[in-house]
């Protein structure tokens, strides 16, 4: 590895880091400012009882004071205190719970969308300006227009309540079909559209045309020349696609009612649960920088024609 | 020495130079069809692009509607139909099916009367829908225009300083900008509205803005705060290149101040750039207000937004499945032809840009 990509590396490593740190000063900050503080509104508490309440939760302290408390656990031990709302339960249990649906939900539909986007673009690319390729292009148009929750209600709605082909409650296996469909079908199109350009692109390269003038068969161009190197532009895609996985599963949950962590932050915003929307924060946070580093530095590191700043 | 080198040489002015033009010198210097300019230009190759004018008339149709229709509408978005005063509630005015009368209408209609019909019928609390969609329609638009004007506004304002002046502002500035860049915007965003609509809530109590409504208010606030960091980039790559044009350095040297650059130089040459990505930056702030709607972020009650529109119809989905289907396909319609015409615009405008 050549000492430039090495800088660049560090370089982003250390933004990465900071923006983590921007996170959670942000989150802290943001969540005292609520006038207040989190207990205002429950009925029935004894002045007494609220600071008590205070007192147990640290927020007697002064501000800085529970700042840095609160940075030391959150980066030492992964620790966001107590769920105001679900007593007795931690936020990180809360989270550790959750994140295993939402994980398998999202992984699943991560997968699909790549391996159906990037065959889907290949062939729109191979068969330029056929029926096929028309279609593909329209239906990819209009799936990039439809927010998720609209997609996710309409999909439940057909299969679920109308055809009663698919259960509509995603806590079973199979409910999870139509959330991952859900999911997936934005950036299935967006990597189909991806990959088409940019497979049009490389096959217009003069390395392809020599191939084909030494004879090389047509398989063998599209599998080891051209798609090999279409498939670079795909690797940025990679980061942003998991940012809108992990955005857009936060309503796909609630509309499946999938028990994941994207339902328990909506639920905590509901709920004005501020130690639970912050810790889903920062950790859902610091999961798209770090996956938007990887994919920064893969597409870099693959790449070594792509120059660096 | 030819004839022709003494003539040039000597003081004498040449007569025939004076002579008046013959019809065919004339001729040369008519205007065959008036001189088109970038903008004009850009209009031919926009009109000729049928799927950009085919957006464009709907998005023209959709915001005149929008506008105009609950000025001559009968029923009001917030109106509960059911409720009058010094009465019981009249129930069957809750849940009407398109095209149904509540009670009361039933019997003047009985009467002979013309009743105006509920074209999509009414909501769970009798409010007809037709009315609340279309004004649902009006704030999404609004929310949309509003928060791409404040995104251009702050990321034009901060790109040019950034990249006429240079230096140590512009890397302070650019700094500032990569960290917010890599910040992940929706859990910021969703962040920031828990939060604002708390705090501005009271603070907002008795002036203009109370009718607006804080949950509003706070979506622009978040655009200010997040979403001009992609704007600023472009401006500040454009002026980056323009700078070192020479027509730039010819203005300093004659004594132009650096406002004036700015704004009689460098803005004006990359204001295609800006327009068209600030067309398409409406469509993705329609997306994201729906988006909080649907979280219960968004619009304060009763307004109505078409994403709190689909959020409610999903209580009834089961039996009301349209209340669901109206708004979600005004969104998409509305967001689809928003992104084909900025597309349209960009490859009428720039093809520098085009891909």
């Amino acid at each position: 590895m050549n000492p430039k990509t090495l800088k660049y590396i560090v370089k982003r490593l250390i933004l990465a880091v900071f923006t983590v740190w921007v996170v959670i000063t942000v989150t802290f900050f943001i969540m005292h400012a609520v006038p207040g503080g989190p207990f205002v509104g429950e009925k029935a508490v004894s002045e007494a009882a609220q600071k008590a309440m205070e007192a147990k939760y640290g927020l007697d302290k002064p501000l800085f004071a529970q700042y840095t408390t609160y940075l030391k656990d959150v980066v030492l031990h992964l620790d966001f205190g107590p769920s105001l709302k679900q007593r007795g339960r931690d936020v990180i249990d809360i989270i550790t719970d959750g994140l295993k649906t939402s994980a398998k939900l999202g992984l699943i539909a991560a997968f699909l969308a790549l391996i159906i986007g990037v065959v889907l673009g290949a062939i729109a690319a191979l068969r330029r300006n056929t029926f096929f390729d028309r279609v593909i292009m329209v239906l990819t148009t209009a799936l990039i227009s439809m927010p998720s929750f609209i997609m996710g209600t309409l999909l439940l709605v057909a299969f679920a309540i109308k055809m009663h082909m698919l259960p509509a409650n995603g806590s079973t296996a199979a409910g999870l079909i139509l959330p991952v469909i859900t999911l997936m079908l934005y950036p299935m199109s967006y990597i189909t559209r991806l990959t088409r350009s940019s497979m049009l692109d490389v096959l217009g390269q003069d390395y392809v045309r020599t191939a084909k003038a030494k004879g090389v068969s047509r398989l063998r161009i599209i599998f080891g020349h051209a798609l090999k190197n279409a498939l670079i532009p795909v690797i940025t895609y990679f980061g942003p696609m998991l940012a809108y996985i992990v955005t857009g599963s936060l309503v796909v949950e609630q509309i499946f009612a999938v028990p994941g962590i994207g339902r328990a932050f909506v639920n905590s915003i509901t709920n004005r649960d501020y130690t639970l929307i912050m810790g889903t924060t920062i950790i859902l946070a610091t999961f798209i920088v770090i996956m938007n580093l990887v994919s920064d530095i893969l597409y870099k590191v693959v790449d070594p024609r792509i120059t660096l700043e | 020495m030819d004839i022709n080198n003494l003539k040039r040489l000597s003081a004498q002015v040449n007569v025939d130079d004076f002579l008046p033009a013959s019809d065919e010198e004339k001729e040369y210097m008519v205007k065959m069809r008036p001189s088109t300019t970038f903008f004009k230009d850009g209009v031919r190759r926009l009109r000729k692009n049928k799927v950009a004018m085919v957006s464009f008339f709907i998005i023209i149709i959709i915001t005149l509607a929008a506008i105009f229709i609950p000025m001559i509408w009968p029923y009001d978005y917030s109106t509960m139909l059911g409720i009058s005063p010094g009465k019981p509630v009249d129930a069957s005015f809750n849940n009407l099916r398109p095209f149904t009368y509540g009670a009361t209408e039933q019997a003047r209609i009985a009467a002979g009367e013309s009743v105006f019909p509920h074209i999509f019928g009414t909501d769970a609390n009798g409010r007809d829908y037709f009315i609340r969609v279309i004004y649902g329609t009006r704030i999404s638009l609004a929310v949309g225009f509003f928060a791409s004007l404040i995104v251009l506004v702050i990321g034009l304002t901060v790109g040019a300083i950034s990249g006429y002046f240079g230096g140590i502002v512009d890397i302070i500035i650019m700094r500032i900008v990569d960290v917010i860049y890599s910040l992940p915007d929706m859990l910021m965003v969703i962040l920031l509205a828990t939060v604002l609509r708390q705090i501005l809530g009271p603070a907002l109590e008795g002036t203009v803005l109370e009718k607006i409504g804080s949950n509003i208010i706070s979506l622009f606030v978040v655009f200010a705060l997040l979403y001009w960091v992609s704007m600023s980039r472009l401006v500040r790559g454009q002026i980056l290149s323009l700078r070192e044009q020479e027509y730039v350095l010819a203005a300093q040297a004659s004594g132009a101040s650096g406002r004036w650059v700015i704004t009689k130089h460098l803005i004006p040459n990359c204001i295609s750039v800006i327009v068209i990505s600030t067309a398409l930056q409406i469509p993705s702030a329609i997306f994201t207000e729906s988006y909080l709607s649907f979280l219960g972020l968004g619009v304060n009650a009763p307004m109505p937004s078409l994403g709190s529109l689909a959020s409610d119809a999903l209580n009834g989905i089961s039996s009301y499945a349209y209340r669901l289907v109206i708004p979600a396909i005004i969104i998409s319609l509305i967001v689809l032809s928003l992104n084909l015409f900025g597309d349209g615009l960009r490859d009428a405008f720039d093809p520098k840009l085009n891909d």
